[in-house]
């Protein structure tokens, strides 16, 4: 009666809502209060010959089943309408008999012979809805006549009940695991079925009673991935993910040999710009292992089988169900060749927009890639970034998300962000931001001493729990350099006044203990106050305060002796058994007693040993081991039933399980391609099949992104498919045979394939034949041109360095040479600067030829230093300034953008010509040398195809159109970095050939010389450090370093500065003028001031001189990506 | 895979449970009520919860939790995505979904789930098929039934799941063939203090409603395909078409459904269509605080920016707010600390504004963080991101069908940084615009 009462209760509680089961009979409502008698009712209706009154029972009997009530009693009147013609009240006799007939065993067997009737039914519909209900009758006295009937069904004409079937075997195994091998036998037999209606229900089934028996798949593999585009929804999620596993015991890892791949690639390679950076050195530093290795290697080459997997999948990136985009998605990241994996980011990202539930699955399973796959994700940082509106668990995953992309670059601008966050209400989220800034802080060394500040400024906060938060972060952070940080630590010891939250307490204590010799004044008595209050604190307070006690009596016995016995006495008397054994353990250890033994003389090392910074990481490192999507991996635990991602195999796969497979695939397809077998297959196929015209659309889409394959999706027989493709919309039985003569085509190609070796190793094959031709070639001209070659270089390098007198006219010499056999191809350019001109005018006279061209200038790299200086000396005498405020005076560095040997032939350098880009005042002008060094001409030399970083841009320089062998051309580019040291990727293409080439800029490039008198310097200074920021201090990075021996006069300091960077010398003869109190002379200081060139932020620098060759550098910076990188720099140009 | 589902109401009442292999005792959901305590706020409870035999796995929608419980491996996403496709059936078949029409309805539901569902995996999900086999109750048939005793289960034996086309049936007629596509587009952005963007993005998405005799084959292309950056489509577009021509070809199931979601590439500058101008500053030592708010259009094309709404969480230490709106009304939440305004249309010749004071708790300290506002606003007859559709062609059926097409901006995420000025320091923090029409 309990039941009923609660019944009662809810009813009365939800009237306005009303019960369900009365709605349609207002009158069985009130009549009936008890259980017992409603019951009684029931029966009585369910005994009635009216339809309405059983419909209207078993309507009342589902709502209770539905709130959880038992109705188990009923089953004897129920089960007998289990024939009764109504469809409805059929049906939910069914619902009723399928939840209690494990209850009721005995009674349950009346209902099966109806089932049985059923299965013989020669309507379909009723034929599967029977084996449905059979199979879901948990009674295990059926299990023979359910194993019979699914039998049956696995052969019926109906694919509908086929896949009824299929369902039922799963229900059996769990009934009686004792069927496995019987009912493998079904599930291979199903496997075979060729309609997309079974294919994802046995799939199931397979998965739910034999995963292991991967050898099972072997035959059907390719038909599924065939048929995967058109199969349900829920079906692809289940078919991916086992094909997943399948991939991964069948073919090679294809990522076991990048380089190849990625020269194989081509194109696509270069999808994001940090990869690229990555790859560029490695392809760099491979080419010329490549030439050693050449002839051992065995080159990679896709399985062809993979290969139409990963195509067949990559469509339902587009799927509307997140389930199979992400099941897509992690088949890509583990089965993909890295070039390839980016595709799956931006499906992921697209998911972030769905519900709540949705996005914190795909941000885990995000998290996990980021650790792996960087460069996937950073195109989409700002997707990541946390909104107010979302979920506390959603930004904290985000924010996970955000650290993981940390990088140099991006640093400044995530941080900028986290200092907002700081800021919310939600105060889990804040918490969980320190610590991500602690961790960025770790991994990106040029940050950390700016966020330490940063969180040092937090200490002030008036939550006391941001402030325990940065206590905890900064305690990790000083453990990494305590030395640089005494004064840090003397802030924190000062907040134990203040602070409560224990947690933090006791790392101030530990900080203060473990580095008590850097505040030997303080410690002490940072110890007195917490003896006094010891009786007051938490446990692990307490614990702390007997640590600094201790390791202070080993350091400074003297002062604290007394207050350390009394601590430790407090503490012997503790309620906590933890507490009090501590206490007996130390007091024996560091006081010497005749007892205590050998150990005391170790107290001093014991405590004060050197202890290794923790190492703060990702929680979602290493969790890829798990199959991402998966439940394991969401919970970083095995689930029940997870099947582990087998390892790639270590060798090549075994080749004979490979023939096996290509031998039992050979008869599959063969026979599919008999006419009336697809014929058949035809009738049952949904609609227009895309997944069966597809194989040449796809290949041909495919084709770009993998280049490998080009040449098997270009062989003609595809042309066809683009031509279907229209027809294809077209219903009818024409365009069905003509997909059918197309797939018999595609048929006779997959013939050929298996026949002949794969063509996508041809190609590849091919491919690398010509590249080691080309190195034989490259290396008898190597040989030819050894000693020409020789010459340029060196008169190049003399060109950039020339000291001498001689050298210089020898280039002068060779420059005209040069220009003059220049003038034809090249447009002649133009330089600019006011100052450049007059000194350019002097040379120009007789070398150049007036540009008609406005585009760019690029700068006579080949003035000597000598000269340059000598042109300064003119310079000086019409300027009133000391000769250091004329900003590019030093040498420009060469860089190497191709190599002769790479570029056969053709070699490019750049340098940064510190020159205004005329054409976008917000580029950096790059100017490029080209010197053709092969035997034949090079024609129609331009860039194609560049990759940049979001908000970068390009200009490209005019084309050369002809530059004869043993020339040189110069040209100009500008190039936008953004103020980012990403580098500029881009194609180098000549009339025959195309180069994979990258610009990064130094930091010092970036930005370009400002006028600014010293007091203007200053003012900027102050307003620099005055900046609005919360985490203030971050615009200004100071470094003490010790010059170099042969650095320390004016001009070499000077010199190097601006070398390092293209700043403009402040000058201090203003200074005398306005600062009254003039610097002893002979500790000068020096400044620097420049914009960076893009967002023309201030960057100011200050080098002041101090006795011995010390020196203080300060940078001021806006942006402190670029200060911290910066201050690298010129320190190392100044001490070496 | 799904062993059972409980139905949660935001009280913590189980309402429904439905079981579809052997019975879990509902005590399974003990582990999910723990987790819904530490939880401060609804939307915090973990989506999976691992219990000793068994993992839930549950959604929360219109303050429902749908929890699933799991007995082994499976994706979870998977769960997810049927928990909400439930959800979306429940709201096509019952007009909402909440408590009250689900307890309502609760035979239908249970059919409903039986079909959804064959021994945990998802048998008819597609709506078509499933409203076949159990009709959709409406008022009329109710009371027909009532009358009659028939019933809501399908007459004749359904045939959608045979179908060719599984997301169609056959033979459907109507006597006025109609087509009409709505483009609803959503601005996601946030920006900064100053007003200059950091991030914004347009995410877009095309439902339809269809509702055309027998078997249509429809196409339907854009002038400038290219600003749709990444799609997602309904099973029913032929993708080869997609990827060739950048056409949508598809045979449309019968009714309302979602073509098409799209993201409009982030290269393409967004206009962000209104502006705030915001004035919030506290004064250290006095209890009170100014509070100054305007809105306005930009950007908007000469539409109008309708159904605004306003609301900013207000930092705790606020006490009460007194504030003078030049048009629409507002409420102040003295508990929750939400202020929220009802604008309705901006007027771009007379701006409306929101200004008055703010009175803090008496001696407490300026407060330390800062209020987020979220606006929420329609504008009608445009797209934002310039998406125009080109035409709309039937093959495959003779007569002409009546075609419409309908433009909407509605804005998603729409984030704002605000300052707040106090007399001696600036804090900087975001506040959410959200902004939606529709």
């Amino acid at each position: 009666m309990s039941a009923s009462s609660a019944f009662n209760d809810e009813k009365g509680g939800s009237s306005s809502v009303g019960e369900p089961e009365y709605g349609h009979d207002p009158a069985s409502g009130g009549i009936f209060s008890s259980d017992y008698k409603r019951h009684d009712d029931l029966k009585e209706m369910l005994d009635s010959n009216k339809d309405s009154l059983k419909l209207e029972a078993m309507k009342r009997i589902v709502a209770m089943i539905a709130r959880g009530k038992n109705a188990s009693d009923l089953f004897p009147a129920v089960v007998k309408n289990v024939a009764c013609k109504n469809i409805e009240v059929k049906k939910l006799v069914y619902v009723y008999l399928v939840r209690y007939a494990e209850e009721q065993q005995d009674l349950a067997l009346l209902s099966i012979s109806t089932f049985q009737r059923g299965l013989k039914d020669p309507n379909q519909l009723i034929r599967a809805s029977a084996l449905r209900v059979l199979s879901s009758i948990r009674v295990t006295i059926i299990v023979p006549i359910m194993m019979l009937a699914i039998k049956e069904a696995a052969s019926d004409m109906s694919p509908y009940v086929r896949k009824t079937a299929a369902h039922a075997i799963p229900k059996l195994y769990s009934l009686d695991p004792e069927q496995k091998d019987q009912l493998i036998e079904v599930i291979e037999k199903l496997l075979a079925d060729k309609t997309t209606l079974v294919a994802g229900s046995v799939v199931m089934a397979f998965e739910e009673v034999c995963p292991e028996r991967i050898d099972l798949i072997h035959k059907n593999y390719r038909k599924l991935c065939n048929l995967l585009i058109d199969v349900e929804e829920w079906g692809q999620v289940v078919i991916i993910n086992m094909l997943t596993r399948y991939a991964r015991t069948q073919f090679l890892n294809p990522n076991i040999n990048e380089s190849l791949l990625e020269e194989g690639g081509g194109g696509e390679k270069t999808f994001y710009g940090s990869d690229e950076d990555e790859d560029e050195d490695e392809e760099e530093k491979e080419k010329k292992a490549e030439v050693a290795a050449m002839a051992k290697r065995k080159p990679y080459v896709m399985d062809p089988d993979h290969r139409l997997l990963l195509r067949n999948t990559k469509p339902l990136l587009q799927s509307r169900n997140a389930a199979v985009v992400m099941a897509v998605a992690q088949l890509y990241f583990h089965l993909a060749p890295k070039a390839e994996v980016g595709v799956i980011a931006k499906a992921l990202v697209r998911l972030l927009r769905s519900h709540s539930e949705v996005q914190y699955v795909v941000l885990q399973n995000v998290a996990t890639m980021t650790i792996k796959r960087r460069g996937m994700f950073e195109p989409y940082l700002k997707s990541f970034y946390i909104r107010s509106t979302d979920p506390t668990q959603i930004k904290v995953l985000k924010l996970e998300v955000l650290t993981n992309l940390a990088n140099e670059t991006n640093i400044s601008t995530i941080l900028r962000e986290f200092q907002t966050y700081i800021k919310s209400m939600d105060k889990d989220f804040v918490a969980a931001t320190i610590q991500a800034i602690g961790r960025c802080a770790t991994n990106i060394g040029e940050v950390r001493d700016t966020c330490l500040n940063g969180l040092v400024q937090l200490l002030s906060n008036r939550d006391e729990l941001v402030v325990a938060e940065s206590v905890v972060v900064i305690k990790k952070l000083l453990q990494m350099q305590p030395e640089k940080h005494s004064d840090i630590i003397k802030h924190m010891a000062k907040l134990t006044d203040n602070i409560q939250v224990p947690m933090a307490r006791a790392s101030i204590l530990w900080l203060i203990g473990e580095y008590c010799e850097h505040v030997p004044k303080i410690a002490p008595d940072v110890l007195r106050k917490m003896a006094k209050s010891f009786t007051n604190e938490e446990d692990i307070v307490k614990l702390q305060i007997i640590n600094l006690a201790a390791k202070l009596y080993l350091t400074n016995s003297k002062q604290t002796k007394l207050l350390t016995q009394y601590v430790l006495n407090l503490a012997k008397y503790d309620q906590n058994y933890d507490i009090r054994d501590r206490a007996r353990f130390i007091r024996q250890l560091i006081v010497p007693t005749e007892k205590s033994g050998a150990l005391s003389k170790y107290a001093k090392k014991l405590f004060l040993a050197l202890k290794p910074a923790p190492v703060l990481e990702s929680p979602f490192k290493d969790r890829d081991h798990f199959q991402l999507g998966s439940l394991s991996h969401l919970l970083n635990a095995k689930a029940g039933g997870y099947q582990e991602l087998p390892d790639w195999p270590e060798a090549a796969p075994d080749p004979s399980v490979r023939n096996v497979e290509v031998k039992e695939s050979v008869p599959e397809w063969t026979k599919c391609s008999s006419r009336e077998k697809r014929k058949e297959k035809k009738v049952e196929k949904p609609f227009y099949s895309d997944s069966e015209g597809e194989s040449g659309p796809t290949e041909s889409a495919d084709s770009e992104s993998d280049s490998a394959s080009g040449s098997e999706s270009g062989s003609g027989s595809e042309e066809s498919g683009s031509g279907s493709e229209s027809e294809e919309s077209e219903e009818g039985s024409e365009s069905e045979e003509e997909e059918e003569e197309e797939e018999e085509k595609d048929k006779k190609k997959k013939k050929k394939e298996l026949k002949k070796p794969v063509p996508e190793t041809e190609s590849e094959q091919s491919s690398e034949e010509e590249d080691r031709k080309i190195k034989r070639k490259s290396k008898q001209r190597k040989s030819d041109s050894e000693s020409e070659s020789d010459e340029d270089e060196e008169s190049e390098s003399e060109s950039s360095q020339s000291e001498s007198e001689d050298s210089e006219s020898e280039i002068e010499v060779k420059k005209k040479k040069k220009t003059a056999e220049m003038k034809p191809p090249s447009k002649p350019v133009k330089k600019e600067t006011k100052k450049e001109k007059k000194e350019m005018s002097l040379l120009d006279l007789d070398d150049f030829e007036p540009a008609p061209s406005p585009q760019v200038t690029p700068v006579n790299t080949f003035l000597s230093n000598s000269l340059v200086t000598d042109l300064e000396g003119l310079s000086l005498s019409d300027s009133v300034l000391s000769p250091a405020t004329i900003a590019p005076s030093s040498v420009l560095k060469n860089y190497e953008l191709l190599h002769r040997i790479t570029g056969e032939g053709l070699s490019v350098e750049y340098c940064f010509s510190r020159q205004p880009f005329s054409p976008d005042a917000n580029m950096v002008a790059v100017q490029m040398q080209f010197t053709n060094s092969a035997t034949s001409d090079t024609k129609n030399l331009h860039m194609e195809d560049v990759k940049l970083q979001s908000g970068m841009r390009v200009k490209e320089f005019p084309e050369i159109e002809l530059l004869s062998a043993g020339e040189t051309a110069m040209a100009v580019m500008g190039i936008d970095f953004c103020d980012s040291t990403q580098a500029a990727n881009f194609q180098l293409c000549t009339h025959t050939r195309k180069f994979f080439v990258s610009i990064q800029p130094p930091v010092g490039e970036l930005m370009r010389p400002i006028f600014l008198t010293e007091n203007e310097f200053k003012k900027e200074q102050e307003k620099l450090l005055q900046n609005l920021g919360q985490l203030m201090g971050m615009n200004e990075i100071t470094e003490k370093l010790t010059l170099d021996a042969k650095c320390r006069n004016e001009h070499a300091i000077v010199q190097r500065v601006t070398t390092a960077a293209n700043l403009s010398r402040v000058p201090c003869g203003s200074d005398k003028e306005c600062s009254p109190p003039v610097p002893p002379p002979d500790h000068p200081v020096y400044r620097f001031a420049g914009r960076t060139v893009t967002s023309s932020s201030l960057v100011l620098v200050t080098v002041a001189t101090k006795e011995e060759g010390a020196a203080q550098l300060t940078v001021n910076c806006e942006k402190m990506v670029i200060g911290t990188m910066l201050v690298k720099d010129i320190l190392l140009a100044l001490t070496q | 895979m799904i062993h059972s589902l409980f139905l949660v109401n935001a009280s913590g009442d189980i309402f429904l449970e439905k079981h579809w292999k052997s019975v879990v005792s509902r005590s399974v959901c003990d582990y999910f009520f723990e987790a819904q305590e530490r939880a401060t706020e609804p939307e915090n409870v973990p989506p999976v919860i691992p219990t000793p035999h068994h993992y839930l796995i549950s959604v929360l929608r219109h303050r429902i939790y749908f929890v699933a419980v799991i007995q082994s491996e499976v994706p979870p996403l998977f769960v997810i995505e049927f928990l909400h496709r439930v959800v979306d059936t429940f709201q096509d078949y019952f007009g909402v979904c909440t408590e009250a029409a689900i307890k309502d309805n609760v035979v239908v539901v249970y059919e409903l789930l039986e079909e959804m569902l064959d021994n945990g995996f998802p048998l008819a999900t597609e709506s078509n098929i499933l409203k076949e086999l159990i009709k959709p109750p409406t008022i009329l048939r109710t009371m027909v039934n009532t009358i009659t005793g028939s019933t809501n289960v399908g007459e004749q034996l359904p045939t959608g799941q045979l179908s060719v086309v599984p997301w169609r049936r056959t033979g459907v007629k109507y006597t006025n063939n109609e087509a009409y596509f709505d483009v609803v587009e959503e601005i996601d952005a946030i920006i900064d203090k100053s007003g200059s963007t950091i991030t914004a993005e347009i995410q877009g998405v095309i439902d339809a409603c269809v509702k055309l005799t027998g078997m249509p084959d429809l196409t339907l292309s854009f002038m400038n395909p290219r600003l749709l950056d990444d799609v997602s489509f309904h099973p029913c577009v032929r993708f080869k078409r997609w990827e060739a021509e950048r056409i949508l070809s598809f045979i449309p199931p019968d009714g309302n459904f979602r073509l098409l979601s799209y993201h409009v590439s982030s290269q393409n500058l967004v206009a962000i269509p209104v502006y705030v101008k915001h004035n919030i500053t506290f004064r250290e030592g006095s209890s009170q605080g100014r509070f100054d708010l305007t809105l306005g259009p930009k950007q908007t094309m000469g539409k109008a920016v309708e159904s605004v709404l306003v609301s900013s969480q207000l930092p705790r230490g606020v006490l009460n707010a007194n504030l003078n709106p030049s048009q629409g009304t507002y409420t102040f939440d003295p508990v929750t600390k939400l202020l929220s305004w009802d604008v309705g249309k901006i007027n771009p010749q007379k701006l409306p504004s929101l200004k008055g004071t703010m009175s803090l708790q008496a001696g407490a300290s300026k407060p330390d963080e800062n209020p987020t506002i979220n606006i929420q606003f329609k504008i009608q007859q445009m797209a934002i991101s310039g998406l125009k559709v080109n035409r709309l062609d039937m093959y495959g059926e003779k007569y002409k069908p009546f075609k419409g097409i309908k433009y909407m901006t509605k804005a998603g995420k729409f984030q704002r940084c605000v300052w707040i000025a106090g007399s001696d320091r600036y804090y900087t923090n975001r506040a959410s615009l959200i902004i939606v029409t529709s």
